[in-house]
């Protein structure tokens, strides 16, 4: 096999490699919300409700702590 | 929670980048105009002795415009959003907060020493990667405390998940950091040579295409780290922000996000096409600058959509117009990149005009006209005053959008009229064109590019006066604006 014909073969080889892995990927966060493991579009909130006064999407556990030093 | 309502964000960091914006902005455009005049009018190369040629100033240009202006506007937006989204407040971290004026006071020391030095023709040659080691030295102690002092922040927050904008922050951070390190290797000859020669000069630690292969995938990357992916950590945040509505598409965001990473790092090569690298190098470095594409919309189209059912808003805040445009100028730039580099494209496309013409629609329309939008959204809240203009911003925004399609038509016109003459044989195969022969052809496009940079000028002038007045004049806000920033 020469030079060229392996770079056909690893180009071919990675195209759909990466198609897969693009297209697993959406699936993936698709599914994931439809299963109701994870809701996403949530997060989105994260730039609207930005006052240190706001409620979190999520809270971090270990900013409790934070707070008791002021 | 409760003790956090007594608690205030602290913008006293992004104030200060805030004005270095608005400076390098100023002085980095202003040299850009009268570089630009020079290629049309050459007698304007003689105004300043040595330190006034196009070639000593090239260089500023570009360093001041990129390292001074957008790395300011960066900066800003990120000591101002990083303690938004992280709900963590830069006064609750004192240390922190002290690491992060340092690390202001080492950027204008840095700022201040690149000038001069660039000023006095001390350069490594490098395209984006002029300076000298022990600037390179000050620039990794710099980059550095950004990373402390972000991942500081980042361990202290409130908000468990990271937003959009924070995962482009930390790609900036990482992707300059590596591709820094290893495009500025190099070795300092006074140590090398019995003490000869100046003591800051240096040579590159690669040689011949090696040395090009590491420029140009730093050098394509810093448009990538600098220019994209930090201003889009800017949009995601700015846009969702100013208007009101949460982002169009979180799920989009995060495959545009890997898309982009995974991408961006190997469409570098493009900029050796037709060169002495490796033919499979160059066919990838096309491939993937296509490919880029689909991240780069990805990113724009999520933000345009965010505008969904509240269009009417680009209509009646000019903060929402100017951030619009820059995500339309992102889709045109990052549409116009890949279609360069294609090879048969590119064999017409490289070395001309049209190359400087798509860097500045992706840089005035998309990079700056954010950088702006981003100062003005932040200002109210940083000085608690109300924006002193609207209608000047409005005026600003037209001003400007005339000059960057002024610059970008004229290039592309220059630049393909440029590579067609460059390549025209007669019938025995001899070239048909001399050197001068374009460069006559040329002239009228290279006035108006002049013409078109010189309105994009007054816009800056006339931000910067409306910023500074915003910040000693506006009418005083009791209360901190939520969404919409207010203006007069």
């Amino acid at each position: 096999m020469t030079l060229t014909e392996m770079q056909g073969y690893a180009f071919f080889f990675f195209t759909i490699l990466l198609v897969v892995i693009l297209y697993g990927y959406i699936l993936h966060l698709y599914r994931s919300e439809k299963k109701g493991e994870r809701d996403y579009e949530k997060y989105g909130k994260m730039a609207l409700d930005d006052e240190l006064h706001d409620r979190p999407v999520e809270e971090n556990p270990k900013a409790t702590n934070d707070d008791k030093k002021e | 929670m409760q003790s956090s309502a007594a608690l205030e964000y602290d913008y006293s960091v992004a104030k200060l980048y805030m004005w270095t914006a608005v400076i390098f902005g100023i002085v980095g455009m202003t040299i850009g105009v009268l570089i630009a005049s020079q290629l049309a009018f050459p007698e304007l190369n003689y105004l300043m002795g040595e330190y006034g040629t196009f070639s000593r100033l090239r260089p500023l240009h570009t360093n001041v415009v990129v390292y001074g202006f957008t790395i300011s506007g960066i900066m800003a937006s990120f000591y101002y959003s990083a303690q938004r989204v992280l709900k963590v407040s830069l006064a609750e971290l004192p240390f922190i907060n002290f690491l992060a004026k340092f690390q202001f006071v080492a950027y204008l020391i840095a700022a201040t020493l690149l000038v001069l030095s660039l000023g006095m023709g001390i350069t490594a040659s490098k395209e984006y990667a002029q300076m000298e080691w022990p600037l390179d030295i000050l620039i990794v102690v710099y980059w550095v405390i950004w990373g402390i002092n972000m991942f500081a922040m980042i361990g202290a927050r409130r908000e468990k998940a990271l937003y959009i904008s924070m995962w482009y922050y930390i790609a900036c951070f990482l992707g300059v950091a590596m591709l820094y390190l290893f495009n500025n290797m190099e070795v300092p000859t006074i140590f090398f040579s019995g003490g000869l020669g100046a003591w800051y000069h240096s040579v590159s630690m690669y040689a011949g295409t090696n040395d090009a292969l590491v420029q140009w995938w730093w050098g394509h990357n810093a448009v990538a780290f600098v220019f994209t992916v930090p201003i889009i950590a800017m949009i995601y945040y700015f846009l969702p922000k100013e208007s009101g509505q949460a982002v169009y598409s979180y799920k989009l965001s995060l495959l545009s996000f890997w898309g982009l990473m995974f991408v961006y790092l190997w469409a570098g090569g493009h900029h050796l096409l037709w060169s002495t690298v490796p033919d499979w190098m160059q066919t990838m470095g096309s491939i993937f600058s296509v490919v880029l594409i689909l991240p780069s919309w990805g990113s724009a189209i999520n933000m345009l959509l965010t505008m969904k059912g509240e269009w009417n808003q680009l209509t009646e805040n000019p903060l929402i117009k100017f951030m619009v445009l820059a995500s339309t100028f992102y889709m045109l730039s990052t549409l116009e990149g890949p279609i360069q580099a294609v090879k048969s494209v590119n064999a017409i496309a490289h070395f001309t005009d049209w190359i400087p013409g798509h860097v500045h629609d992706g840089v005035l329309g998309w990079v700056a006209f954010m950088v702006f939008a981003a100062l003005m959204h932040m200002a109210p809240r940083a000085f608690k005053r109300e924006i002193y203009s609207k209608s000047l911003l409005e005026a600003q925004f037209w001003i400007q959008t005339t000059g960057v399609v002024l610059y970008f038509t004229s290039m592309w016109i220059a630049g393909i009229t440029q590579g067609m003459m460059w390549r025209a044989v007669d019938e025995y195969g001899n070239l048909m064109y001399s050197f001068i022969d374009t460069v006559s052809v040329l002239h009228p496009y290279y006035t108006i590019r002049a013409i078109g940079g010189l309105l994009y000028l007054i816009g800056v002038f006339m931000f910067a006066y409306n910023f500074f007045m915003t910040a000693t004049a506006g009418r005083k806000l009791e209360q901190e604006p939520q969404f919409r920033s207010p203006m007069a």
